[in-house]
């Protein structure tokens, strides 16, 4: 294995041959799953120990450790080489994904090390994300468990096809074959709906290394493969370069004007030159003039190859868009439904605004409805209106843009995306696409006699949004007031959208959670496009503190039809002035999360109008937003007649 | 067979181009920590990779604690020169107005002001938002729980239980102002993978990893080099003349040499293959007790 025989060290034109064969190894990554005590870590600690990649010093520190925190007695605790972090050390339970190395002649492994414990499901898919097979262990004592039946779900949802059952600790039933058997049929009865190609069962013993590298002499009545002849040997991905090409663009690569490549990985299938190439969403095509790389270039490159592609035409692609070939392309969509696994403390939040990011795009997305999850013990559909960590469900999705996707049974890496909250930045789903959805289509807005035009023309006027934000006193309301009134004073049709007399009707039922927060803005974003279609102009005054809920209101209206007032006042003198007497109860404590004192505030960076409250009056401050609206044709100016 | 098209070294090739791009693509400011030592130089190489024919879109970052190797710091600067590299380079100028010295102050002491310190000082200063780093998961236990993109805190704590899930090849590079993620291209690499890659690649490597005659002392039964007079020497002692080479690089009165006669890459792996001392064992820090590292890297250490 890693380490060498000495003979062949020894032997310059033998070492040659060594190293020559293991230039030319390829690549297998698994995950190895299991219930708690199944002998994961155990496992591992006798694939790592039985290759030799353990040194002295290793050696050294692992027998200091197994005196320690060691659970066999006197012998090496296997696994505190793979515990990898101290409070498991402590705990004896493993609570991260691992990741291991070893390699024989054959190949190189990448061994994810996922934990087994009820509550870290988010690990196991994470781990499995990556994998291309699954080893499971089942203790030869219990059998199959619920948990067994939870990790071979999760492998077969994340798409892994090929299986190992490795019935572990075989040695403490009496190296018994008719319990493996039955192990075996238990495990297949379960498995045989989960669509996996391949499912070798293999009897070991991990603490003791039978079946594992070395056959076992107590079990002649196993005639299969050992554990490690298996992993050398399987095929896992036979098909990747023959799929339809897809490529997401990860990089414009442009050093002068005489080059533009386009970089990223091929995601599937095969691309030579001269080959008619399209970009997905725009159904632009072009022919690929060169497949350029450090080390010259190819004739041809596909899946798993880090390229850069130039192209025959000047074809406007950007990051994020996706090549493929002229026939089997991806689809594009804005909306789809997918399986998703939460692996957030806050629950889904159907309706929320959160990021996507698939390939090498992001984009808002929402959770429409959910339409059901899933029981991961028995497969069973459960009614849902929200998704817990760890549980997984089906739902629909809707985006602020199409993105162009496969099926991720048709190809793991355009049908894959992750869910990041928008506030706390974390990882918080990951998802898998089972089809687009159309449906968005089919609603014809434009189908409408009267559209949005039409009725704020007959109001002498064109439709928007001035949103104002600002901290607690700053004056937002006030100067919001004054403008409906010259507004209504000039013949036009306003309408203020107040945050305290939003949150005695529409928005009752929400606190001040980041959450609630971000709720909040949704719902009078949308009410504010509902009114912008009704040809109004509306004018929101809402503290708004997160620039990525007012982009989301921004983005919700047509281009130009939004305008940011930030009402800035330092927070001294809104503090000063404190009309409602709020900043004085924030201080005492007696209320959790006040914008400016214990919440963040984050100020716009480009609002197209920004008012120093402190150097004019109210009245002044109006007028200079009428103004703004004149300028801007969202209202007549004065000496415009209609 | 299609598994097999690919070698395992192109694999790994292809994911950390990969990874390189993406923070390019996805980050504000980007700067490649550059440790002239051999896993920095493969690093390098796969950065030129993703990017050519453009050149790097990001500075390199030397955290110069004045103690490295002279080897280390010509050859540094000789690579700068041949690729056309923008290189910053920082050192804790405090810490040397308070001479903090390896000697004087312990190799902990030293490290934290003069490795993990200066680090957040240029991190800090430049207002990077993503550091590569050219450490892997098989060097050290707490190290194979590391994601590629490892989040860090305003005040570069990186916290082992609070982990960003990291699922397929979809990196999230989502950081407040303040925050930074430290990327890992190398992450599923092992010492093997490296110098096959540098036999395969022909990629310069500082001399020092090859077998020579050099000056050193023997400390607590380790070879340490004299690499300039300012090591100080105790009653009676005087550098010997010692074949010896480097399995790792760091600063020379903490790397501790080993007795060779590899003069040459192949005799390198080959030696590499019947080792009986694991990797970091070379870096003398590493050996108050099996977690320091953890601790080391919660503190921000790279």
């Amino acid at each position: 294995m890693n380490a060498i025989d000495p003979n062949v060290a020894a032997d310059a034109s033998a070492f040659t041959d060594y190293l020559g064969r293991h230039e030319k190894k390829s690549l297998l990554r698994f995950l190895t799953c299991g219930s708690v005590d199944d002998g994961k870590s155990t496992l591992i600690g006798r694939l790592l120990y039985d290759s030799k990649l353990l040194f002295e010093d290793q050696l050294l520190s692992l027998e200091k450790d197994s005196r320690k925190h060691g659970t066999v007695g006197d012998d090496i605790d296997l696994a505190l080489l793979v515990d990898g972090l101290e409070a498991e050390r402590e705990q004896g339970i493993t609570i991260d994904v691992a990741y291991r190395f070893f390699s024989t002649d054959r190949r190189k492994f990448i061994v994810a090390d996922t934990p087994g414990h009820e509550q870290y499901t988010r690990n196991m898919a994470t781990g499995a994300s990556t994998s291309d097979l699954a080893v499971i262990l089942v203790d030869a004592r219990r059998g199959v468990l619920t948990q067994t039946r939870r990790h071979a779900f999760i492998t077969s949802l994340v798409g892994i096809r090929h299986v190992v059952l490795a019935v572990n600790k075989i040695d403490l039933v009496g190296f018994s074959q008719a319990i493996f058997e039955v192990i075996v049929a238990d495990f297949s009865a379960f498995a045989a709906g989960l669509g996996f190609k391949t499912l070798t069962a293999i009897p070991l013993s991990a603490r003791y290394g039978d079946n594992v590298l070395e056959r076992s002499l107590q079990m002649p009545w196993y005639e299969g493969q050992t554990l490690v002849e298996h992993l050398e040997a399987v095929v896992v991905d036979d098909d990747a370069a023959e799929r339809p090409f897809r490529m997401p663009v990860q990089w414009v690569n442009r050093p002068n004007l005489d080059f533009r490549g386009f970089s990223g990985t091929i995601a599937s299938g095969t691309v030579r030159r001269g080959d008619a190439v399209v970009v997905a969403k725009s159904g632009r095509t072009s022919t690929v003039k060169s497949i350029v790389t450090f080390d010259g270039e190819l004739d041809t490159a596909s899946a798993g190859e880090a390229v850069t592609l130039t192209l025959d035409d000047e074809i406007d692609i950007s990051r994020g868009d996706v090549l493929s070939g002229t026939i089997a392309r991806p689809e594009v969509a804005d909306q789809f439904a997918a399986h998703l696994i939460w692996m957030a403390d806050d629950p889904l939040l159907p309706g929320r605004p959160y990021l996507l990011k698939i390939g090498a795009r992001q984009v808002t997305a929402q959770v429409t409805a959910i339409r059901h999850k899933i029981d991961v013990n028995t497969g069973g559909e459960l009614p849902a209106k929200s998704l817990a960590l760890n549980e997984v469900g089906v739902a629909n999705l809707s985006l602020s843009e199409a993105v162009a996707f496969d099926a991720y049974a048709a190809n793991r890496e355009t049908g894959a995306f992750i869910i990041i909250d928008r506030l706390s930045n974390l990882t918080v789903g990951a998802g898998m696409i089972d089809h687009g959805l159309r449906r968005a289509g089919n609603i014809h807005w434009q189908a409408l006699d009267v559209d949005k035009r039409t009725r704020a023309l007959a109001k002498g006027q064109k439709s928007a949004v001035v949103w104002f934000t600002g901290l607690s006193g700053a004056g937002k309301s006030t100067i919001a007031n004054l403008v409906e009134r010259k507004l209504t004073a000039l013949g036009r049709h306003a309408y203020i959208l107040d945050g305290d007399n939003v949150r005695h009707g529409l928005n009752r039922d929400l606190g001040f959670s980041d959450a609630d927060r971000v709720e909040n803005i949704r719902r009078v974003a949308e009410t504010a496009k509902l009114f912008v279609d009704a040809g109004l102009i509306v004018l929101v005054s809402f503290i708004s503190p997160f620039r990525a809920e007012r982009q989301l209101a921004r983005e919700l209206v047509e281009e130009g039809e939004f305008i940011e007032v930030f009402v800035d006042t330092p927070l001294d003198v809104a503090e000063a002035r404190d009309p409602k007497g709020l900043y004085a109860k924030a201080r005492a404590g007696e209320i959790a999360r006040f914008t400016g004192v214990s919440s963040p505030y984050e100020p716009p960076k480009e609002a197209e109008i920004r008012l120093d409250t402190t150097s004019a009056a109210a009245d002044v401050l109006a007028e200079r937003v009428v103004a703004y609206l004149q300028e801007a044709g969202v209202i007549p100016g004065v000496e415009v007649t209609i | 067979m299609s598994k097999d098209r690919l070698t395992h070294l192109k694999r790994l090739e292809a994911e950390s181009i990969h990874i390189i791009r993406e923070v390019a693509a996805e980050f504000r400011n980007p700067v490649m920590l550059y440790s002239i030592g051999k896993d920095s130089s493969v690093m390098l190489r796969l950065a030129l990779k993703a990017f050519y024919p453009g050149k790097l879109p990001f500075p390199l970052l030397h955290v110069d604690t004045t103690w490295k190797f002279r080897e280390m710091i010509a050859f540094r600067d000789a690579t700068v020169k041949a690729e056309g590299l923008d290189l910053l380079v920082h050192t804790n100028a405090d810490g040397v107005a308070a001479g903090i010295t390896p000697f004087s102050h312990g190799s902990s002491v030293y490290t934290n002001v003069m490795k993990t310190e200066a680090l957040k000082q240029a991190l800090t200063a430049h207002g990077f938002d993503a550091a590569f780093g050219g450490a892997r998961r098989d060097e050290e236990k707490s190290r194979a729980k590391e994601r590629v993109f490892s989040f860090r805190t305003d005040t570069h704590a990186w916290d082992p239980k609070n982990q960003r899930p990291e699922l397929w090849r979809l990196y999230n590079s989502r950081v407040r102002p303040g925050e930074s993620i430290r990327v890992f291209p190398l992450s599923n690499w092992t010492e093997l993978d490296i110098w096959q890659y540098i036999l395969l690649e022909k990629i310069p490597i500082v001399p020092l990893y090859f077998s020579a005659d050099r000056p050193v002392v023997n400390r607590g039964g380790q070879w340490i080099m004299a690499d300039d007079d300012r090591l100080p020497l105790e009653a009676g002692e005087r550098p010997q003349i010692r074949r010896v080479r480097f399995r790792t690089l760091g600063c020379y009165p903490l790397t501790a040499a080993v007795e060779s006669d590899a003069a040459t890459l192949p005799e390198i792996v080959r030696e590499m293959l019947i080792a009986r001392t694991s990797e970091r064992s070379g870096r003398l820090i590493d050996h108050d007790d099996s977690a320091s590292m953890e601790k080391k890297k919660r503190e921000g250490y790279f």
